[in-house]
C-alpha cells in the first residue's frame, strides 16, 4: 500500500533524507530503528504532509496514488494515521469534541453519515477503558495537563477511532513506563489486521518486545542502510548503533 | 498567507457578511444636517413633553461645545465625520404606534425574518421576548401581554417616554449624564429609540429579553438609547443583537445604553455586535461608537457585561460598571475579532466605590488580516472601597503576520486593602495546533475556527445558549479566509 522510492527531502535547505527506499504492503508491520537525527521522525512527518518539509527528489505512492501532491487532510482521510511524538495541546477545546470532530470530517469525506453523538459515547468510554484512560480525560481540553503517557494513551485512542489503513507511530514508546508501554502496545496490537500497515519508528527496540514487526529496518544517516526481521531489533539492542556504523564502514573500506 | 487574486476576495467578503441586503420601503426621513430645528421635529415627531425636549437641547448645546478630538482617546485611524451630512431621523412609513404585529410593514417582518429573529409570537418556541429597532424606529416587541402580568416592562424607548414618564425621567442620564463624551453626548441630543426594560422588586424575568437594531437607509446614523432598570431583588437578562446592509460610505452608530441594578438585583446584558464591517480593503463598514455603562446602585447588586464583537469597521466601546453599592459585582467578558481592515478598541472601566465590591475582566482579543485592535481598560478603586478585589486577564491570539494586538490596563487603587491582579497573554494561533487537526482529517478552517472558539471558551460559556451558537458561528464567518 506504500511504496517509497528514492525519497530525499530537506528541513531549511539542510538535506535530511537522502534517498529511502521502502514498501509496507497491508498487513505488515514495519520497525524504523536509527540513532537521534538519523531521519526517522522526518519520514513520519514527510509521509503526512507537515509543513516545513520539502521533498527534493522521489516519488511515494499510496494505495497506487501519488500521496505527495494531497493536502495534510486528504491524506488523513485517505487512512493515513500519525501518533504524534509530542502531541499537541489545544486549551478550550474539550477532547471529546475534538475526537468526534476528526471522525465526523473522515466520516463524511467518505460521504457517511455523522456519528451518533450517543453511540459516539458509548464507544471511546469503551475503548479508554481498554487504554486504562480516566474518563474525565474526555471533557479536559485536548491534551492539556496531560501526563507524558496519558497524551501517548490518547494518540493511540484516536488511532483506534479512526481506524487508519496506515498507521505510522513516531516514537510513541518515549516517556512511558512499562505499564503504559504495554497498554499501548495492547492497543495497537488489537489494531492489527490484514488491510492495516504500521510503519513504527523508534530508537528502542523495547516497544518491540510487545509489538512484534515483521521487518526492521535501520536508518543512518538519511539512507536505510539494513533491513531484517525481528532479529535485526535484538541484535540492535545487544549491539547498539555502533555497530551498524563499524559494519558500514568496513564494507565501505 | 497567500495573496488571492482580488475577484476571488470579492466574491469571499459578499458571501462573508450575510445581512448585507437592503429593504426597499418607504421611509420618512428628515434631511441630513443637526441643529435645534432638527432636534425640535424628532421631538414632535415623538410627541415628546417638553421636559425631554429641554433635556436633548440642553445635550446639544453642550455638544456645540465639544471637540471631536476629544474623543480619540482610542488607537483608531478614521477620517472626520461630517455630522451636517447626516441624517439624524428615518423611519418606515407607517402608522405612528403599533396595536399588533399584525400591523407591522410585512417588508420589515420580512427582513427580521431574513436575519433570523423571530417576531412572530406564534412561531416562537425559543422564549426570546423582541424589541426590533429598525432604522431609528422600533418596530415590534413581542410578548409585552405576558411580560406585563409579572408587571415587566419591556417597550420601545418612546414608548415608556408617553406611558411611564416618571421613570424615564427618573433614571435617564442617571448613569451616562448628557454631558458625559462627545458621541454620547450627541446621543442624548438627537437619540430616537431604543428599549426600556423594566424589572419590578423581587421579579425574575422568565425568558430572555431582546433587542434587534438594523440600520438600513443609507446616509443615516442609528442613535438608539436603551434604559434598564432591575429594582431590587430582580434579575434579567437582556441580549442585544445588530446588523446592517452593506454600503460603500461608511455609518455612523453611536448608541448609550444605561443600566441601573438596585439593591440584590442582578441585570446580565450580552451583545453580539454584526454591523457591517467594510469590504476587504476597508470601504464601508459601520463606526460603532458606543457607550455602555452599568450603576450597580444597591448592596450587593450586580452587573455582568458579555460581548462578542464581530462585526463594524471601528469598534470603540467600554461597557463599564459603577460598584457603588456594597458587595456589589461587576463582570466584563468580551471577544473582539478584527479581520481585514477592521479595528476594535475595547474593553471596560471597573470604578470601585462600595466596599467588598469586586470585578473580573476576561477579555479575549482576535486579529487576522490586517485587523488592529486594542484593549483599553481601567480599574479604579477609590478610598472608601476597602476589601475590593479585580481580576483581570487579556489574552490576544494574532492569526497572519499583518494584524496587530495592543493592551492597555490602567490600575488606580486608592485603598491599601485593594486586590488588583493583571494577566495579559498574546499568542500566535500555532501551526503546530492546526497541524494537529488537519492529520486528523479536520477542514483548516474548522480547524482555525475550533482553536478560535477555545480561546473564546471562557466568554462564550457566559452567553446564553441560542447566542453562545450564533457567536460561534459569526466567529467562523468572520474569521473566513483569515488562513491560508
Amino acid at each position: 500500500m506504500l511504496e517509497i522510492r528514492d525519497l530525499h527531502a530537506s528541513i531549511q535547505g539542510k538535506e535530511v533524507l537522502k534517498g529511502i527506499d521502502l514498501e509496507v504492503r497491508a498487513g505488515e508491520v514495519h520497525a524504523l530503528m536509527g540513532p537521534n537525527g538519523s531521519g526517522k521522525s522526518t519520514l513520519a512527518n514527510v509521509l503526512v504532509g507537515r509543513e516545513g518539509y520539502e521533498v527534493t527528489k522521489g516519488e511515494v505512492l499510496y494505495q497506487g496514488e501519488n500521496l505527495l501532491t494531497l493536502s495534510v487532510e486528504e491524506r488523513a482521510r485517505a487512512g493515513i494515521f500519525l501518533a504524534f511524538q509530542y502531541p499537541i495541546e489545544i486549551p478550550g477545546v474539550s477532547n471529546g469534541y475534538f475526537i468526534r470532530a476528526a471522525v465526523n470530517a473522515q466520516r463524511s469525506a467518505r460521504g457517511e453519515d455523522e456519528i451518533d453523538a450517543f453511540d459516539f459515547l458509548t464507544i471511546v468510554k469503551q475503548k479508554m477503558a481498554d487504554l486504562g484512560m480516566k474518563p474525565e480525560l474526555l471533557d479536559r481540553s485536548v491534551n492539556e495537563g496531560f501526563s507524558g503517557g496519558e497524551k501517548k494513551r490518547n494518540e493511540v485512542l484516536q488511532m483506534s477511532l479512526l481506524e487508519p489503513t496506515l498507521a505510522l507511530l513516531d516514537e510513541t514508546d518515549s516517556g512511558l513506563d512499562i505499564d503504559a508501554l504495554k497498554m499501548v502496545a495492547a492497543g495497537v496490537n488489537a489494531l492489527r489486521s490484514p488491510e492495516r500497515g504500521f510503519l513504527i519508528v523508534t530508537h528502542y527496540q523495547r516497544l518491540l518486545d510487545y509489538i512484534v514487526p515483521d521487518h526492521t529496518h535501520v536508518i543512518v544517516d538519511g539512507r536505510i542502510v539494513k533491513s531484517g526481521d525481528r532479529q535485526l531489533a535484538l541484535e540492535l539492542e545487544e549491539r547498539g548503533y555502533g555497530w551498524i556504523q563499524q559494519q558500514l564502514e568496513g564494507g565501505a573500506a | 498567507m497567500s495573496d488571492q487574486p482580488n475577484a476571488e476576495i470579492e466574491a469571499l467578503a459578499n458571501r462573508e457578511y450575510e445581512a448585507g441586503f437592503v429593504t426597499e420601503i418607504e421611509q420618512d426621513t428628515v434631511p441630513p444636517g443637526l441643529d435645534e430645528d432638527v432636534i425640535r421635529t424628532i421631538s414632535a415627531k415623538k410627541s415628546e413633553p417638553e421636559w425631554l425636549l429641554e433635556w436633548r437641547l440642553k445635550a446639544y448645546r453642550r455638544w456645540l461645545e465639544m471637540r471631536e478630538e476629544d474623543a480619540r482617546w482610542a488607537k483608531v485611524r478614521y477620517d472626520p465625520i461630517d455630522f451636517q451630512a447626516i441624517s439624524y431621523f428615518s423611519a418606515p412609513k407607517k402608522k405612528p404606534k403599533l396595536e399588533s404585529l399584525d400591523e407591522v410593514d410585512p417588508e420589515i417582518l420580512e427582513t427580521f425574518n431574513k436575519l433570523g429573529i423571530p417576531l412572530d409570537e406564534q412561531k416562537i418556541l425559543s422564549g426570546v421576548a423582541v424589541d426590533a429597532v429598525f432604522d431609528s424606529v422600533s418596530v415590534a416587541t413581542t410578548f409585552k401581554k405576558k411580560l406585563g402580568e409579572l408587571g415587566i416592562l419591556f417597550m420601545p424607548f418612546s414608548e415608556a417616554v408617553q406611558e411611564h414618564p416618571d421613570l424615564v425621567r427618573k433614571y435617564l442620564g442617571s448613569v451616562v449624564p448628557y454631558s458625559d463624551n462627545f458621541y454620547a453626548t450627541l446621543n442624548s441630543a438627537v437619540f430616537t429609540d431604543g428599549s426600556f426594560v423594566y424589572i419590578p422588586k423581587g421579579v425574575r424575568c422568565p425568558m430572555e429579553l431582546s433587542t434587534y437594531f438594523r440600520i438600513n437607509e443609507a446616509n443615516t446614523g442609528q442613535f438608539e438609547r436603551t434604559l434598564i432598570v432591575a429594582d431590587d431583588d430582580s434579575y434579567v437578562s437582556y441580549l442585544e443583537g445588530c446588523t446592517a446592509p452593506m454600503r460603500d460610505e461608511n455609518q455612523l452608530h453611536a448608541a448609550v445604553v444605561e443600566l441601573v441594578a438596585l439593591d440584590r438585583a442582578r441585570i446580565k446584558y450580552s451583545t453580539v455586535q454584526n454591523w457591517y464591517p467594510g469590504d476587504v480593503n476597508g470601504v464601508g463598514g459601520i463606526y460603532n461608537f458606543v457607550t455602555k455603562r452599568g450603576a450597580c446602585r444597591g448592596d450587593d447588586s450586580q452587573i455582568s457585561w458579555t460581548q462578542v464583537e464581530t462585526g463594524s469597521a471601528i469598534t470603540w466601546k467600554y461597557p463599564s460598571c459603577i460598584l457603588q453599592g456594597d458587595r456589589s459585582v461587576g463582570e466584563f467578558y468580551s471577544v473582539a475579532v478584527t479581520n481585514n481592515c477592521q479595528q476594535a478598541d475595547t474593553g471596560t472601566k471597573m470604578i470601585h466605590l462600595g466596599r467588598d465590591t469586586r470585578s473580573t475582566i476576561i477579555s479575549k482579543g482576535i486579529s487576522a488580516g490586517r485587523g488592529e485592535q486594542s484593549y483599553r481598560g481601567l480599574v479604579e478603586i477609590h478610598q472608601r472601597a476597602s476589601g475590593a478585589r479585580n481580576y483581570s486577564q487579556c489574552d490576544s491570539l494574532l492569526i497572519g503576520d499583518r494584524c496587530g494586538a495592543h493592551t492597555f490596563p490602567y490600575i488606580d487603587a486608592r485603598n491599601a486593602s485593594a486586590i488588583v491582579e493583571h494577566e495579559a497573554t498574546t499568542s500566535k494561533i500555532s501551526d503546530d495546533q492546526l497541524f494537529y487537526c488537519r492529520q486528523r482529517g479536520i477542514d483548516p478552517e474548522d480547524a482555525v475556527s475550533m482553536v478560535v472558539n477555545g480561546f473564546c471558551k471562557e466568554v462564550f460559556r457566559e452567553l446564553p445558549m441560542e447566542f453562545a451558537v450564533e457567536a460561534s458561528k459569526l466567529l467562523a464567518v468572520t474569521l473566513e479566509g483569515a488562513v491560508g
